[in-house]
This record gives C-alpha cells, sequence and structure tokens, in this order.
C-alpha cells in the first residue's frame, strides 16, 4: 500500500463521520418535533459503519491493509416515542396525547463530540501524509 | 566509498515499510468507529526483513510455476494489536495509540528520507568536487 492510499482511506471516513454529523444535527434539530401519534413521531437516527476490504485499487497481490470505511445504512432507533398529554395541541390525537421524538439530547451530543474528534484526527493524518509526499518527491533536490 | 547498489543503506526498504506501515494505521484510524474492527499493525524490524528478501518463496517443483512475489511486498504479515480497554462493541482501535504511532513512524520516515538527501548530496559533492 503506497501513501498515496492513505488519501483515499481517510477521505472515506472523512465522508463517514460527516454522514454521522450530519445524523445527529438532524436528530438534535427534531428533538422536539411533534406528532400526532406513536408511528408518525420522529425516530433519532444513527448511521451503521462498515470496513471496506479491497477498495481503492488493491490488486489481490497486496495485502489487506488499505481498509477504507463506509455507511452500510442508516438506522432509526425502536425507543419509544415520548407521550406527552397536551389536549389544546393541534396535533393532539382523542385522547390528548401527542407524540415527541425519542431523540436523546445527551447521547447525541457525545455522539457528536465524538465524530467530530474523529473527523480531526483523520484530517491529522491526511496532512501529515501529504507532508511526507511532499517531502518525498523533492527526494534528493538542492536545498 | 563504494557506490553500488546500496548506497542508500536499509533506507530505502525503510521507506517502503515506512509508507506501509502509515497506510495501516491510517485504516486503523479511519475505522476508529467502525464495530468489530481489528486494530492491525506491523513489526517494523521482521516487516524489514521480509522487505529485504528474507521472506519465505514459494517452493517450485516445474518451471512453469511462478515464484511467487518473495520480498516484492514491503513487510510480512500483519499483526492484530491487543488492546489495552476492550469495547463493547468488538472494535480494537485506540485512537491515541493509534496516533502516537502514526507521529512516530512519520518522524521516522522523515528521518530516512534525509538519509537518503544526504547521501545524494554527498555523492553529489564527490561527483563536482566542490
Amino acid at each position: 500500500m503506497s501513501l498515496f492510499q492513505i488519501f483515499d482511506v481517510s477521505g472515506s471516513a472523512l465522508t463517514a463521520e460527516s454522514v454521522r454529523l450530519n445524523t445527529t444535527a438532524s436528530n438534535l434539530a427534531n428533538a422536539e418535533s411533534v406528532a400526532g401519534s406513536a408511528a408518525a413521531a420522529y425516530k433519532s437516527r444513527h448511521p451503521v459503519f462498515q470496513s471496506l476490504l479491497r477498495e481503492f485499487g488493491a490488486t489481490p497481490e497486496e495485502d489487506q491493509s488499505a481498509v477504507g470505511v463506509r455507511v452500510l445504512g442508516i438506522v432509526e432507533s425502536s425507543a419509544p416515542a415520548l407521550v406527552r398529554y397536551q389536549p389544546d395541541h393541534p396535533l393532539a390525537d382523542a385522547r390528548g396525547n401527542v407524540y415527541v421524538s425519542n431523540v436523546n439530547s445527551i447521547e447525541e451530543m457525545t455522539n457528536m463530540i465524538a465524530a467530530s474528534r474523529s473527523f480531526q484526527s483523520n484530517v491529522e493524518v491526511i496532512n501529515t501524509s501529504r507532508d511526507l509526499l511532499l517531502k518525498t518527491i523533492t527526494m534528493g533536490a538542492r536545498a | 566509498m563504494h557506490i553500488g547498489t546500496d548506497i542508500f543503506g536499509n533506507h530505502e526498504l525503510a521507506l517502503l515499510v515506512r509508507g506501509r506501515r502509515a497506510g495501516v494505521l491510517a485504516a486503523n484510524l479511519a475505522n476508529a468507529d467502525t464495530p468489530n474492527f481489528k486494530s492491525r499493525d506491523l513489526d517494523f524490524a521482521a516487516a524489514l526483513q521480509g522487505a529485504d528478501g528474507g521472506g519465505l518463496a514459494l517452493a517450485t517443483t516445474s518451471a512453469a510455476h511462478l515464484g511467487g512475489a518473495a520480498g516484492m511486498d514491503p513487510g510480512g504479515e500483519l499483526l492484530y494489536r491487543i488492546p489495552y480497554q476492550p469495547s463493547l462493541d468488538g472494535n480494537t482501535v485506540e485512537t491515541p495509540v493509534e496516533m502516537a504511532a502514526f507521529s512516530e513512524n512519520a518522524v521516522r520516515y522523515q528521518a530516512s528520507l534525509m538519509f537518503i538527501n544526504r547521501t545524494i548530496a554527498e555523492i553529489e559533492t564527490a561527483l563536482t568536487g566542490q
């Protein structure tokens, strides 16, 4: 595996982490969304990551070290929606209940911090590899 | 000084192995949040030996057999890292450990690169006599 493949591998991680940040943003934005039934209530979404073996032009002779990551899919949380008794709410059902999304704000905040840290460490890896490559292509040049 | 094929000593191979190790560590960091991903690394000393042609070649009993690419792939087998703290989702990547290894690897890569550059400068000086 050459240093060039690092851009693909770390780039895939940046994409995956930004999907994670996107779902977190969507969850936090909808933390107080209200619906008229439990089925229609917003459900918290989370991406599922999967590693990508032998992608990015790795030939069979090469080993499996070029392991990127991708988002396999986005799953909705199965936690029950919060039921709130608000008979005067325009969306209230016959019993006077409204259904609030099952987003756990604390969980989302920690998720956001973790995603942002992972994003940063991958940017760091890309920058370092770029520096190494730039130094390598000027090998033998007179200072 | 004898100018042969090995003027750069081990550093040429070291660059290849360091480059590969950087890739392995980058893959670990990329998969820091992937469930069941197992962190991997190279044993540098063993890898350098393997890259030096010390690796095992395929046995050939006929002229038509391929010899295999012994020594072509810089640095033997990937090893699995033993985590300090096992995590619930089966992932064994510990980001600080990987970052530290990556930085160390980058510095050593640059060191090898510098040795090569100095050797080239030395030879240039010898050639031009200035």
